[in-house]
């Protein structure tokens, strides 16, 4: 799968507190949860996210609450993927679990300004930055979390699991 | 080569004789948790599978807290969705307000988490057990869809690094200041995907209500879990709270860590985490002069009986400061039970504070005690990141109860010596 959009570029620690406020968990709408992404680091992100845009950022992306919220927020606002340098734990399942694909690649992430042009090639681990030319080995998804993208999440992977036995 | 402590729990609700950091396994849970923030994705996602049944009607713990006593009709769904998902499920352990508390706190005082046990929670705070010489984590909705439904987790095996605690905390020094100094020196991803085991002689200086609250902020390093061994103050603690049977767990002498952070409790002053991460630590006699407009005590951080007696010391025949609102949450019915025989509760309202039912209220920003723009609090509780209590540009600084309390009084952060 080839994902392409441009860049939205955040610093390191990005919490889910501000990824999406507690003051909107009184719902779990996906779209509703989309108006407020981002909101309270970048005021312009939910409202000009074009569908397939990046959320790029620095270390321990994702770092705080255990709130599901915030994969769910990033991905109903249309971003295709997060690329970081680091992801905080619970994000990270959180992400694999409900299907937001999220990269590590460090070296691209200092190299990548905002509004850059990014294609990744999922099935060869491959980022490309069109804009500055320059192209990028991403750091291949563990085969265990392959199966979870592959099946759609993880209910759908315990669901055929539990057919099968 | 011998196992850590996480290694020997995750072995044993894996059926495995041993594991190694990096193995993925899938592991059952003997307590699975979720709170009103995240259980609706997981009930709904539990009702999409069209299953009937949880694995085990005892061991899911459902906790409506953070916008607990209903906030606005949203949360009030929220709420009641929960409920009618416990009655038709028959679920146990559902806590009502006026029979709840903070679930952190709640769980282990009464006597659902016991030593050996491995817990998850859609709630990233559930590291709070690690006290308990118990592994627990947090995780996601969907997480805790496929616990209820399979009585499994999946996890992978973490390192551990062991904590290394000697000397004993000097005065207005608390469990709240060491986890703080750890956090400041190794930073908020310090101990990322890793265990952190306590260990050294430091530990026979600590009570079980600091315990609570260093392994309770241990995914403030980022870290998967925060574990302390088994000794008397853990037996002591358990064996009046629950009926059930454990096994205790200890390390091997011959387990392996990925590294070691020593620390020596006698050499710290109080910590203040200034905004907005909770790694921005300075010791409390180079904090300056930093006015407040909110003093906030409670959370599963630091919302225990030891907590408030701490705070109440330090307020006793004083008055919170013209400038400053103070809020005192109890953490459970029990705790403001006993506040209240104590003489604690008093203390508080003739010191003009606000003494509330239990709720994780404003430390989530969720209600109870919003800042405004430009605002700011100190609190006992675990998160200063941009936005946390409220306005975006308002700002908190997190202390133990003591420093919380000589803060309301001088109206500025400050330690108890302090005060005339």
């Amino acid at each position: 799968m080839m994902l392409k959009g441009k860049a939205w570029k955040y610093g390191d620690d990005v919490d889910t507190d501000v990824i999406i406020p507690a003051r909107y968990l009184n719902t779990s709408d996906p779209a509703e949860l989309a108006k407020h992404c981002m909101e309270d680091i970048d005021r312009g992100y939910a409202s000009k996210v074009s569908p397939g845009d990046f959320i790029v950022a620095g270390k321990n992306f994702g770092c705080g609450s255990s709130r599901e919220h915030a994969p769910i927020a990033i991905k109903a606002s249309g971003a295709s993927a997060v690329i970081a340098r680091s992801f905080a734990r619970i994000f990270y399942r959180n992400a694999f679990n409900m299907g937001l694909p999220i990269f590590e690649a460090p070296q691209a992430v200092g190299e990548i300004d905002a509004g850059d042009l990014l294609y990744v090639d999922m099935e060869r681990g491959a980022l490309r930055n069109e804009t500055k030319k320059k192209e990028y080995r991403i750091a291949p998804v563990p085969p265990f979390m392959q199966e979870l993208v592959a099946a759609g999440g993880l209910l759908n992977y315990m669901a055929a699991r539990r057919k099968g036995k | 080569m011998g196992m850590t402590l996480t290694e020997k729990i995750l072995a044993r609700h894996a059926a495995k004789d041993r594991v190694e950091p990096g193995e993925l396994i899938l592991a059952r849970v003997d307590l699975a948790l979720g709170n009103d923030v995240t259980s609706p994705i997981a009930i709904e996602a539990v009702r999409k599978m069209g299953v009937k049944a949880v694995f085990d009607r005892e061991k899911i713990a459902l906790v409506p807290d953070h916008f607990a006593p209903n906030k606005d009709i949203k949360s009030a769904e929220q709420i009641r969705m929960m409920r009618e998902f416990a009655r038709a499920y028959g679920i146990v352990n559902y806590f009502e307000v006026g029979r709840m508390g903070i679930e952190h706190v709640l769980l282990p005082d009464e006597g659902l988490v016991v030593p050996g046990d491995l817990v998850i929670g859609a709630d990233s705070h559930t590291c709070t057990y690690g006290a308990l010489c118990a592994f627990s984590t947090g995780v996601g909705s969907t997480d805790l869809a496929a616990a209820m439904i399979s009585g499994e987790v999946w996890l992978k095996v973490p390192e551990s690094i062991r904590i290394a605690l000697s000397g004993r905390p000097g005065k207005w020094v608390e469990g709240k200041d060491v986890i703080l100094h750890i956090i400041g020196k190794i930073g908020v991803d310090g101990a990322l995907y890793q265990a952190m085991e306590y260990a050294g002689d430091g530990l026979t200086s600590l009570p079980m209500a600091w315990r609570f609250t260093m392994s309770n902020m241990a995914i403030e390093a980022g870290a998967k879990n925060g574990i302390f061994p088994f000794d008397e103050t853990t037996r002591a603690y358990a064996d009046g709270r629950t009926k059930r049977r454990y096994e205790v767990v200890t390390a091997d002498r011959d387990a392996r860590y990925a590294g070691e952070i020593a620390v020596d409790m006698s050499s710290l002053e109080p910590q203040v985490a200034f905004p907005h991460l909770p790694e921005n630590t300075r010791p409390l006699s180079q904090v300056g002069n930093v006015p407040i407009d909110q003093v906030v005590v409670g959370s599963c951080t630091n919302g225990r009986i030891e907590d408030l007696r701490s705070a109440a010391a330090v307020l006793k025949g004083r008055k919170v400061h013209d400038a400053v609102r103070m809020l005192v949450f109890p953490a459970t019915q029990e705790i403001y039970l006993q506040a209240m025989r104590e003489g604690l509760m008093e203390v508080f309202v003739m010191a003009g504070a606000a003494f509330s039912t239990p709720t994780c209220g404003p430390c989530l920003g969720g209600h109870m005690g919003i800042l405004a723009k430009g605002e700011r609090a100190i609190a006992t509780t675990n998160r200063n990141f941009v936005g946390r209590m409220g306005h975006p540009e308002s700002e908190v600084y997190l202390a133990n109860p003591a420093i919380a309390a000589a803060s309301a009084v001088l109206g500025r952060i400050g330690g108890p010596d302090e005060i005339r």
